[in-house]
């Protein structure tokens, strides 16, 4: 834990279109580690939130528990939010998503939590495709009770102490993509340009945006042997495709050869432009992905926004939900009356 | 594409080098004030002892440099408040003069900490012309070292401009006595009102060395009509603030103006002020922005109701019975450009102001009429003597100049620091060694870390704005000439301002090799000066940092490129508030705060080098 509270000085900053700096997208001060992956994650939050000019009092975070899920108090100080049981985010982000539509959720998860106690929720909230943003902060190990493996641990790792792996693991990516998400990436704490933009695309995008984010535990998961260190992560890692994050008053076309930029516009605002980068691969396509991701499984970190399909109808839509949030709503329409509720039940006489 | 793959696309010849932080002006620049300071006054460090309270501690820290840090808490041009890293932060500078002036105020008894008298003397004499700060500095850097010292005065009292140019209200006698006196003590011989009318002759006594510490004594003149018809009420400024101070001249008409607006003018109308004027106009040719004098000298003098008046350029003195009745004037219009430059004027007018006397504060110039041409110095094309920048010996070996009699009128810490410089200078031509030949400067480096997240300075940031120096109230400070007006830092002002000090000489060491490029300190960076980016030129890494970095006034501190993907660590020493949160946050002390100690030599370190080599 640092000394002092970061200082707070802003005359040199550029203000958004709130007239807000990106100090105003930031929370308390993080006790992770010194030098977490985490931390980092939690600066591209700040930096993709401040640059959509999003009122922080329209976000809502979630999370489970684990060392990312602490990270939700360290953006978006002004912002809703609730820490919750172990593996269970998805049930609450589920929850608040049904009943109010109007707020960005954010939900912030890790291996252990998504992968093993939270791996039924994990995979329900992406079947009934939930509008949300899920960041799963991947170190491959339990950081809060000292670094034993995790679900995402690969085959032949090896712990600080020196036992190995021999589990195969479970990657989020694959499961997304088998599970039919409708948004697929990946990442790496140590991308932030790969990183924000992917944190605009997934809080614009209309359902469950997945991205698998590999954030090195220093403490505990940062040494040779190990496949989720900083060194080990810079060495195979392989940005596939690159996704820019065009918002929606900015003239899309201008910057991009219109052979190589596949524009997909997202339904909540804005465009994403994919861009190859050297593999001949379209992102849009789950076959294409699917195969891509097995045949380089072990061979080479693969990121970028890997698969997105924004035509899906999302579960406020699939369930006929209000678009209004219920606390918005009158009384008469929350709580029709007992007649209304005897024609229902006609309905199923 | 992986990262290892990302190079610079113009190739290796246009990289920047790493920084080489051991050169000693690398960190000495990011003590931003120290730099600007002439004697290299080293700050942050004095500003710690004011803090904890240590007051002679900070005086002693404060005189090995500066040597008046009383007389200098008062009246120094502050090179290094304008210089202060907190105006880029936010707006005001950290009160560092007025700090040196609370040290001053609050210190004990410093006598058995000074350079003392030595036993016996090294049978060198060396004569210095002139009891200004410059000979006097000179005469505190050898005398400890058994140099015989004689300081030749013109008037009464020794102290240069300091005594006969600078009002008691501003500076106390007792002040300036007391500083001399710690030099006078260790062993100097003065000779008062003694005024050296021939260097020819003078030289022929003999001396080891001479050092020519004379000023420059020669206010400008203003000749326009009617000059010489009203010269009984037309005063060249410092000639008339030496008679106000040696109590030859005690009172001024009711309407005086003042031409000119530098320093002296502001000493000139306040002091006007004390001596019975009413009414008190200073004149000036442009406008505000092209002012000479301090902005707090002006601010002090309009708090004294004194008018400033601009665009008015003097056109003649106006008689009437042989008497001066008032002053014409042409009224100036001006075009200005973008940069602030004058690019045309006109005159629009003329006006007549009245008036009783009219004091002339147009600047001022070293004059050697006491200095032949045949004796093998050298003078130049306006007349100044050819002296050297950095030995100050003249061409005529032996013969040293310094403070504003080597290169025209510039100001008290500069004149120390030209004392300190030709100290060295003498004492290695009286051991018969090149003055060229000298010391370099150095930097100590020492980590600041006490334990894990602890250090040995205040590391937070203090948002607090800049105290205010309260003021005699108006209807006190008229009552005599010596009221000074500046009553000091209260014990509270002086806990609020020192924690205002950013500690610029604690600095943020990185150890490339260490690095993870796990970007916890990019995060954290409350000013965001750092980035780990691709090496390039400089123009091209400025514009590619986390926030661009336009203030090429600023070095970019360069790493070695970083072992995970070859890029390198960049720092933009602009705004670093040096809180050392990089180094908290780093998981691997990549990054660590050390105390940078700037070794500037003086006589004495040459002295001792001497020793050691024998």
């Amino acid at each position: 834990m640092t000394s002092i509270v970061k200082p707070r000085i802003d005359k040199h900053l550029p203000r958004n279109a709130l007239g807000l700096t990106v100090r105003d997208y930031e929370g308390v001060m993080s006790t992770l580690c010194a030098g977490c992956g985490h931390d980092s994650i939690t600066a591209a939050f700040v930096q993709a939130f401040h640059q959509l000019d999003l009122e922080p009092h329209r976000a809502a975070k979630v999370s489970g528990i684990g060392c990312s899920s602490k990270t939700t108090a360290y953006f978006l100080g002004q912002s809703h939010g609730i820490n919750s049981v172990h593996g269970r985010m998805p049930s609450v982000a589920s929850g608040a998503a049904a009943v109010n539509p109007e707020l960005y959720y954010i939900g912030v998860s890790g291996d252990g939590d998504s992968l093993s106690i939270g791996l039924g929720q994990f995979a329900h909230a992406i079947r009934r495709n939930v509008n949300m943003l899920y960041v799963i902060e991947n170190n491959g190990v339990y950081g809060l009770t000292k670094g034993q493996f995790s679900a995402s641990a690969d085959i032949g790792t090896r712990a600080k102490k020196g036992e190995v792996n021999e589990m195969s693991p479970i990657d989020p990516v694959m499961m997304g993509l088998t599970l039919g998400a409708s948004f697929v990436a990946r990442s790496f704490s140590g991308d932030k340009k790969q990183l924000v933009p992917l944190i605009k695309a997934g809080l614009m995008h209309r359902g469950f945006a997945l991205i698998d984010v590999i954030s090195p535990c220093v403490t505990f998961n940062d040494h040779a042997g190990s496949t989720k260190s900083y060194a080990h992560t810079y060495k195979y890692y392989h940005p596939v495709v690159h996704a820019d994050f065009v918002p929606e008053e900015t003239e899309v076309t201008a910057d991009y050869d219109a052979g190589e930029a596949m524009p997909v516009k997202m339904h909540h605002g804005g465009t994403v432009m994919l861009r190859k980068t050297g593999r001949d691969y379209d992102p849009r396509d789950r076959d294409q992905a699917f195969e891509l991701m097995r045949k380089m499984e072990g061979r080479e970190i693969l990121t970028g926004l890997l698969y997105l399909d924004e035509s899906r109808a999302d579960m406020a839509e699939m369930a006929k939900l209000p678009q209004t949030p219920l606390n918005a709503l009158p009384h008469e329409a929350l709580c029709p009356g007992s007649s209304r509720l005897a024609e229902i039940m006609k309905g199923y006489g | 594409m992986s990262y290892a793959a990302q190079s610079n696309p113009a190739g290796p010849h246009s990289m920047m080098k790493p920084t080489d932080i051991h050169d000693p002006d690398y960190f000495h620049k990011v003590v931003d004030c120290q730099w600007a300071c002439p004697a290299h006054t080293p700050v942050p460090e004095y500003i710690r002892l004011i803090a904890q309270g240590r007051f002679t501690d900070a005086y002693m820290v404060n005189r090995r440099s500066n040597v008046f840090p009383g007389i200098l808490g008062r009246v120094c041009d502050r090179p290094c408040e304008p210089a202060c890293r907190r105006t880029r932060v936010e707006d005001q500078p950290v009160a560092i003069c007025r700090l040196k002036r609370v040290a001053a105020d609050h210190r004990g008894e410093v006598k058995h900490l000074l350079p003392q008298k030595p036993k016996k003397t090294n049978g060198k004499r060396v004569a210095l012309i002139g009891a200004g700060p410059a000979s006097l500095t000179v005469a505190n850097d050898l005398a400890p070292l058994g140099y015989e010292c004689t300081v030749f005065e013109a008037l009464e009292r020794p102290g240069g401009l300091m005594i006969s140019n600078i009002p008691s209200f501003r500076l106390p006698e007792e002040v300036l006595d007391e500083e001399i006196g710690y030099i006078l003590d260790m062993g100097v011989t003065l000779k008062t009102g003694h005024r050296v009318d021939s260097l020819k002759d003078f030289l022929k006594q003999g001396w080891d060395a001479v050092f020519v510490g004379s000023g420059a004594p020669k206010g400008k003149d203003l000749k326009i009509p009617g000059r010489e018809e009203a010269a009984a009420n037309i005063h060249i400024g410092i000639e008339w603030l030496e008679s106000v101070a040696f109590d030859h001249v005690k009172s001024i008409g009711k309407q005086v103006l003042i031409i000119g607006v530098g320093n002296t003018a502001m000493d000139c109308c306040r002091t006007s002020l004390r001596l019975g004027a009413d009414s008190v106009k200073v004149m000036a040719r442009k406008p505000r922005q092209f002012f000479k004098a301090s902005p707090w000298e002006l601010e002090d003098a309009e708090e004294e109701n004194i008018e400033i008046v601009v665009n008015h350029s003097p056109k003649r003195f106006v008689v009437e019975n042989g008497r001066l009745t008032g002053m014409a004037f042409e009224t100036m219009e001006y075009d200005i450009d973008a940069s602030g430059e004058i690019t045309g004027q006109r005159v629009t007018g003329e006006v007549v102001i009245p008036c009783d006397d009219v004091i002339l504060a147009i600047g001022q110039e070293n004059a050697f009429p006491w200095i032949e041409r045949d004796i093998g110095i050298e003078f130049g094309k306006w007349d100044e003597p050819v002296v050297d920048k950095t030995t100050f010996e003249s061409t005529k070996k032996g013969v040293f100049f310094g403070g504003d009699a080597a290169f025209g009128p510039l100001n008290i810490i500069w004149a120390v620091e030209h004392g300190h410089q030709a100290a060295i200078s003498i004492h290695k031509h009286c051991m018969g060694e090149s003055v060229q030949d000298r010391m370099p400067r150095g930097v100590n480096l020492t980590t600041a870390k006490m334990g894990v997240n602890e250090w040995s300075y205040a590391n937070d940031y203090d948002p607090a704005l800049r105290r205010k120096m309260q003021h005699v109230e108006l209807k006190k400070r008229f009552q005599s000439l010596d009221v000074e007006v500046e009553l000091g830092f209260s014990p509270e002002q002086t806990a609020v301002e020192v924690a205002r000090c950013l500690n610029c000489d604690v600095q943020t060491v990185f150890t490339a090799e260490s690095c993870v490029e796990c970007d916890a300190c990019v995060d954290i960076c409350p000013v965001d000066c750092l980035t780990i980016a691709p090496n390039g030129a400089e123009d091209d890494l400025r514009t590619r940092l986390k926030a661009p970095a336009p203030n090429r006034d600023q070095a970019l501190y360069v790493s070695n490129p970083l072992k995970d993907t070859g890029r390198v660590m960049v720092k933009d020493e602009n705004l670093c508030v040096h809180c050392g949160l990089c180094a908290e946050r780093c998981p691997t002390a990549a990054w660590d705060m050390q105390l940078s100690d700037i070794f500037l030599p003086h006589a004495d370190d040459e002295a001792r080098r001497r020793e050691a080599a024998e």
